[in-house]
């Protein structure tokens, strides 16, 4: 079997667009609270839930947007759960990190790392109750810290269960990097359980798909579960509004903001040694640094330019498809936007 | 007298403590960016970011305190200490008791608690009944900057383990981060007078396990903590109006109660209502109705409380968390009815 590369394209596009009109919502203040766009992660999503059947589940993270979307979610109906309103999808009560469709058997957790117990509970009903049908458990690199998730993956081992680990690595844990806070490497810790892991380039979409369709085949003959470690960047950061990269772009306001607190304590009477301050100062920049780096690294590797570019298609042909989206995804937006009936 | 901010107070308490004391280190997720201030003062071996691993990282931070350190373990918000519950409950609570008083366990765990900016349940709890209901630890709730850096000091001058909770409608940096993300589109309803006020220009300790009376009333009492002892304070005002007059008791400290304080003023109007942003049942406020009638002091009681998971939708969140009109009328019943 091969993958519908056009079709795996529409379905990554779908989701960007349908994220930055959230990111629309949000920036007026339709939406309160944080808001975790999945942009950036598309092709991870895409390469993994295009091989979900009937029966399937999915237990995600505080990311379920753009997952619970290409399952098959009524986007609408996400839409009017992120304005809180009660004819969501969880009537209101949820919110964007707490996203539940029992019909497509899809858990969301804003708690780091829940994801791995919940897929393997929903395997091990699978086991009983559903005999050929899996679970994956979406997580970051910062999860795979997290003592119940590590549990987890053991526990899948020990009893054989369905499940698909799939870590989508982006560096960061908000704002501490992996080398601040991740020992060894995940793929070998992943094989230290006695799983298979593969590591692929969750910039691209086609790479993704075929380890998820190994991945899932194994599953589904019931040899136990895989470790699919992804590497992304987030385009918007932790979250929206994210405060390191609202630091490193224009106009600069929280970068002032942030400088005089920060040298005026540097500067203050007692406390470390100046070589210790320096370090501490370091730090900060390095972070800085980093973050600009980054977020322009985040925009050379946007997953959909590389599936654009492999898609081989007639710019016409392109520009169609995008419009065709873009005018999916503004339909929904106003469907979702009207006052209730 | 200066005038400070909630969170600028915690900051700068907590400064003044870690410069006089150099057992004092912080840990937890992400605090060489929240604490970078400190950071850049103390260094980054009193300041260092975990993993987002609490149970490993909040159990070591007990067995640290045991074997002399006095460190201020962060997990961001209360909601992720059940992650770390077992280091709480079953140790950091129970070593003193278990040495026979012999070994103690000077920790401080530091979190930012309470909803009213659409994140929804796991993100908005109090949990300070719940943590309070633990025999050996002890859980402070500023409503005030002042109150802020005292508790902070006192929690760090505490022999034992002590959960330090500032509200996120109070700490500015919290609110932006969780909220407004740099926004001017949304709006708070954040107390004035938490958000800030005067603070000493030397921080000394709030003693913990001391309420402060904020308003007398004759009628009753309202007992509050945190962002409730405002919400009360503004119903107390609106009460006056009506002719109703309305005590606000700010506690400060959840455990260990101050019943004194407590039972003294109930004794005199006769009524208590008590406001509390925690969940309803098994919590604060069946306590307080507790100590009460254990002083045998007989009385009317009401409770104005969170009593299921918190919406996610603002106007859902509105209602179930305790609000001004909802405590009025509660005073109001109490009074007349």
């Amino acid at each position: 079997m091969q993958p519908d590369l056009k079709l795996l394209y529409t379905k990554m596009l779908r989701s960007r667009f349908f994220e930055e009109s959230v990111a629309q919502l949000w920036r007026e203040g339709l939406i309160s609270g944080e808001m975790h766009l999945g942009t950036g992660e598309e092709a991870i999503v895409a390469g993994v839930v295009d091989h979900l059947q009937e029966g399937d589940a999915m237990a995600l993270d505080h990311r379920g947007t753009s997952p619970l979307l290409m399952r098959g979610v009524n986007p609408v109906l996400l839409v009017r759960e992120f304005l809180g309103r009660a004819d969501g999808l969880c009537s209101g009560m949820g919110g964007h990190m707490h996203l539940f469709s029992k019909q497509h058997l899809a858990a969301s957790s804003g708690i780091v790392g829940a994801s791995g117990p919940a897929a393997v509970g929903f395997a091990l009903a699978a086991l009983y109750l559903r005999p050929g049908t899996l679970a994956v458990a979406f997580f970051g690199e910062g999860a795979t810290n997290q003592g119940m998730l590590m549990e987890a993956m053991n526990l899948a081992v020990v009893w054989r269960l369905p499940v698909l680990f799939v870590c989508k690595d982006n560096n960061w844990a908000i704002t501490t990097e992996s080398s601040l806070a991740i020992g060894g490497e995940l793929v070998s810790r992943a094989r230290g359980f006695g799983m298979p892991a593969v590591e692929v380039d969750g910039r691209d979409v086609l790479a993704v798909w075929h380890a998820a369709r190994e991945a899932t085949d194994r599953a589904r003959a019931g040899d136990g579960p895989t470790f699919i470690h992804a590497r992304c960047h987030h385009l918007e950061g932790h979250f929206l509004g994210f405060q390191l990269l609202r630091i490193v772009r224009p106009p600069f306001i929280e970068a002032l903001a942030t400088t005089g607190p920060l040298l005026r304590s540097a500067l203050r009477r007692r406390g470390a040694p100046l070589r210790d301050r320096l370090e501490g100062v370091e730090m900060i920049v390095r972070l800085i640094l980093r973050t600009y780096k980054e977020d322009s690294a985040a925009r050379r590797t946007d997953p959909l330019v590389r599936a654009r570019r492999q898609l081989e298609l007639e710019p016409a042909e392109l520009a169609a498809l995008e419009e065709e989206v873009a005018h999916q995804v503004r339909e929904v937006i106003e469907l979702a936007t009207r006052p209730a009936a | 007298m200066r005038t400070k901010g909630f969170a600028d107070a915690i900051e700068d308490a907590l400064a003044q403590a870690m410069a006089d004391d150099d057992r004092i280190i912080i840990l937890g997720e992400d605090v060489h960016t929240i604490r970078r201030n400190l950071l850049v003062r103390f260094g980054k071996k009193r300041v260092m970011p975990t993993p987002i691993s609490e149970g490993a990282f909040v159990g070591a931070a007990v067995a640290a305190a045991m074997a002399g350190l006095r460190p201020v373990v962060e997990v961001m918000l209360i909601d992720f200490v059940s992650v770390a519950m077992d280091a709480l409950l079953n140790h950091a609570a129970k070593i003193a008791a278990f040495s026979g008083g012999r070994w103690r366990v000077p920790l401080v765990v530091r979190a930012a608690c309470g909803g009213g900016y659409g994140d929804g349940g796991q993100h908005e709890q109090s949990l300070w009944g719940w943590l309070g209901h633990i025999p050996g630890l002890a859980v402070v709730v500023p409503s005030t900057p002042a109150d802020a850096g005292g508790l902070m000091l006192a929690a760090l001058e505490h022999p034992d383990p002590v959960i330090y909770l500032e509200h996120k409608l109070l700490a500015d940096y919290w609110l932006d981060s969780m909220g407004a993300g740099g926004r001017k589109t949304v709006r708070y309803d954040v107390p004035a007078a938490g958000a800030r006020g005067p603070v000493e220009r030397v921080w000394r300790p709030v003693p913990i396990g001391r309420a402060l009376q904020r308003r007398t009333g004759d009628d009753l009492v309202i007992v509050s903590v945190g962002v409730g002892v405002h919400r009360a304070l503004e119903a107390a005002a609106v009460l006056a109006g009506r002719g109703i007059s309305a005590g606000v008791i700010d506690l400060r400290t959840v455990a260990p109660l101050d019943a004194e304080t407590v039972c003294e003023t109930v004794g005199r109007t006769g009524r208590m209502l008590v406001v509390d942003e925690d969940y309803r049942d098994f919590g604060l406020s069946g306590e307080l109705a507790a100590i009460v009638l254990e002083a045998g002091i007989s009385g009317k009681y009401g409770r104005v409380c969170t009593e299921g998971t918190i919406p996610y939708a603002r106007d859902l969140e509105d209602q179930a968390l305790p609000n001004v009109s909802r405590i009025v009328a509660a005073a109001v019943e109490l009074v007349e009815g």
